[in-house]
């Protein structure tokens, strides 16, 4: 036990004094806060060839105004056609807007002219679009003797309310969504998490058996020994990581919205059609919503999530960082062949994200209470559906199986492992592996 | 008391048997020799007595105790192929090689300095094991081996790629330790390396010993009666007799073989009745080399 914790200790510490290490775990959210700041700076910035637009507005629906916008200035002429592109071609604007008279207040067509050598930029001319459609429906509806009023009284709000019937648990219309982004959210995490700790434990393994420490090593301790204090070194440097990643992230999200005045909206899409981010004010416009996301948020049992997810990344990391073991001490210096083995341990982890995603959409359907349950892919998917409140029994089932399954494939590993560290210019094929596992002594 | 004692062990993998019934004792305080060819199986023993791998059948005694993890604290194992923790600097992985031998961390350190004094390295704490050169490596895993004060020392090829100077300082550390009281076994296929200082050898071949023993026993006990004569003068032509045969001549020697039932004395008498001034006599012993070739060659055949 004595000896575990010497191995334990120095691969965590051999790995958390790393350079690359620091730069990764301390520059990386930095980097990305810098870059993102950057970004919004660029796109915020006044853009010193501003684009000057003349508009020939015969039907007089901007009535005058168009907001201009750092690449484009709008001014209104009265003069004719001929006489915009004369000054056009000798350079006095960069084009010209022409809006046809409008008189049909029930012409589902209608279109606007630009005239110049060059395009309109896509969201600027979307932009303007909408701007002209919003007029136009006012100049409908004032046409057609619609009001304002009337017309809102045709849109209704529909939402579907689900009603437990065995149970009394009260449920709303966004508690999916809600818990379906937060579960997948934590699927993918679990599966990049795995995927990155899992790798370097092989590395790790890799690097000892060619460098040849090993025999010195388990001329000291067991081989099972090597393999667990370096499966929970690696795993709780990896711990450190995440923990430094989410604590920087939330402490430079606070700065930077408080000194730079970076609004959330701008932070997470910079860059977005102006179109789709209407779309997403729509979706979230009202603050009723958002209160209401706060309570489902606040309303979900985290008491059963937290430690449920953390058993499961847990006891998911420690399965597959034992596979990942087991095939580093099976390769020598061929990393093609070390390629060709964790295919097969990769695949049910590619596997478990998609069911993963699909338990977003649909917690309850049969493959997503099957994904939850099975060992291999049980770790993945079962946090996935933990928001939405899946029955105890299939959260029973789910953690005996990946507890037996973790120390059947702990155990597997190690019979690999402690033939594979010593095992020098032999093709590791899964037939072999497969008697190491028989292997005595 | 023998520091190590080895009973019938048996060692098999899945097509072949690496180790056959192998026993041997290891008195203690002595140098001992586990010699064989490239692949009779030196290794898979190294490798049992270290409880890096598990015999099949037989008991290995160390110091009188069944061998088990608490023992390996009392072995020091340097194997063939040499590795270090590339990245890893000089001291701390010293240290933890040390710890992982049940020193607790001070009198690790304390012993590890104390190396370092004797090598003549102690600027070395930290620097990597990367920036060292081959034979600088060398000697950090001679450290690594010897720390923890083993009872029971393990070499296996212990000079193998070592420079000549190299060599001698770590022989030197051998032939220290082995004074203050380590037994010491070396392993190795080359012969000559092992002939001076080993007080005893256990030769193996495909898994078997064929030959155990002190070394002077085992030289007398292969000899074939030869010796070599320096003399002054001529040589007389007419040296043949029925007594002896002549291997080879020179000017001022002659290495000649008694036949069977004759021995060195009657030699001499001839030698001398025939008016040969004699300058030096010497018994000619067979080399482990020779032993080895010889003994290896009729357990193939």
């Amino acid at each position: 036990m004595n000896k575990i914790w010497l191995i334990i200790k120095r691969e965590y510490s051999t790995r958390v004094k790393n350079k690359t290490f620091l730069l990764t775990t301390f520059l990386a959210p930095i980097g990305i806060v810098v870059f993102i700041a950057a970004l919004t700076l660029v796109m915020s910035s006044e853009s010193d060839d501003q684009k000057q637009i003349v508009v020939i507005d015969q039907s007089n629906l901007l009535e005058g105004s168009v907001k201009a916008t750092n690449n484009i200035a709008f001014t209104f002429t009265k003069d004719n056609f001929t006489q915009s592109i004369k000054a056009y071609k000798k350079g006095e604007n960069n084009g010209i807007l022409v809006i046809a008279p409008l008189d049909d207040p029930t012409a589902s067509k209608y279109v606007v002219n630009f005239h110049s050598d060059e395009q309109l930029a896509l969201d600027e001319s979307s932009r303007l679009e909408r701007s002209i459609s919003k007029k136009v429906r006012n100049f409908k509806l004032r046409e057609l003797e619609i009001s304002e009023e009337l017309l809102s009284n045709l849109d209704t709000d529909i939402s579907i309310n689900p009603n437990m019937v065995k149970s009394d648990k009260k449920v709303s219309s966004i508690t999916s969504a809600v818990g379906g982004i937060l579960g997948g959210i934590v699927g993918y995490a679990m599966f990049f998490i795995i995927l990155i700790y899992g790798m370097q434990v092989m590395r790790s393994v890799m690097e000892e058996k060619i460098s040849r420490i090993v025999e010195v090593i388990i001329s000291s301790v067991k081989p099972f020994e090597l393999m667990m204090g370096k499966v929970i070194g690696v795993g709780l440097v990896g711990l450190t990581q995440i923990s430094i990643w989410l604590l920087l992230s939330v402490l430079l999200f606070t700065v930077g919205s408080t000194f730079f005045g970076m609004d959330a909206s701008s932070m997470a899409a910079p860059n977005l059609d102006p179109e789709l981010q209407a779309q997403a004010e729509t979706a979230f416009s009202n603050k009723d919503k958002i209160a209401q996301i706060l309570t489902e948020l606040a309303e979900l049992n985290w008491w059963k999530i937290i430690p449920l997810t953390l058993f499961y990344f847990f006891a998911g990391y420690f399965a597959y960082a034992s596979l990942f073991a087991a095939v580093g001490s099976a390769v020598g210096e061929d990393i093609n062949e070390a390629n060709s083995l964790t295919m097969p341990i990769m695949l049910p982890l590619v596997f478990a994200v998609y069911i993963g995603v699909s338990a977003v959409q649909a917690p309850n359907s049969t493959v997503a209470v099957w994904g939850s349950m099975l060992p291999l892919l049980s770790s993945i998917v079962m946090p996935t559906r933990l928001p939405m409140d899946p029955p105890i029994w299939q959260i029973a089932v789910s953690i005996i199986s990946l507890i037996a399954f973790v120390i059947l494939f702990t155990w597997l590993a190690g019979r690999i492992y402690r033939v594979g560290i010593l095992m020098y210019g032999k093709k590791a094929s899964f037939k072999e592996l497969a008697k190491w596992i028989f292997y005595k002594g | 008391m023998n520091i190590l004692s080895l009973d019938n062990v048996v060692k098999q993998y899945h097509n072949h048997t690496a180790v056959d019934q192998v026993s041997f004792d290891i008195p203690k305080g002595i140098v001992f020799g586990l010699l064989g060819p490239n692949g009779a199986g030196k290794s898979s023993l190294i490798r049992i007595i270290t409880s890096i791998t598990a015999a099949d059948e037989g008991v290995i005694l160390l110091d009188g105790e069944p061998i088990n993890e608490m023992t390996s604290s009392h072995m020091g194992y340097m194997p063939e192929e040499r590795g270090l923790y590339k990245k890893m600097k000089v001291g701390e992985q010293l240290l933890y090689l040390a710890q992982l031998k049940g020193m607790d961390k001070k009198e690790a350190k304390e012993s590890i300095k104390n190396w370092f004094i004797k090598f003549g390295i102690e600027d070395w704490w930290g620097k990597k094991v990367e920036e060292l050169s081959k034979g600088m490596q060398q000697k950090i895993q001679f450290i690594a081996t010897v720390v923890h004060n083993p009872k029971l020392l393990i070499l296996d090829e212990p000079f193998s790629g070592l420079d000549p100077i190299n060599t001698n300082l770590i022989k030197d550390e051998i032939a220290e330790l082995n004074r203050q009281g380590t037994s010491i076994i070396f392993s190795t296929h080359r012969m000559e390396q092992v002939e001076k200082v080993c007080d005893r050898i256990v030769l193996i071949n495909q898994g078997k010993v064929i030959l155990e023993g002190d070394v002077d026993q085992v030289q007398q006990e292969y000899k074939d009666n030869i010796f070599r004569i320096e003399f002054d003068g001529n040589m007389p032509s007419d040296l043949k007799s029925p007594h002896f045969r002549i291997i080879s001549d020179d000017d001022k020697s002659v290495t000649i073989q008694a036949t069977e039932g004759h021995n060195g004395n009657e030699l001499l008498q001839n030698l001398i009745s025939k008016g040969i001034e004699i300058k030096s006599y010497q018994e000619v012993l067979p080399s482990l080399n020779e032993i080895f070739i010889k003994k290896v060659g009729e357990s193939n055949e």
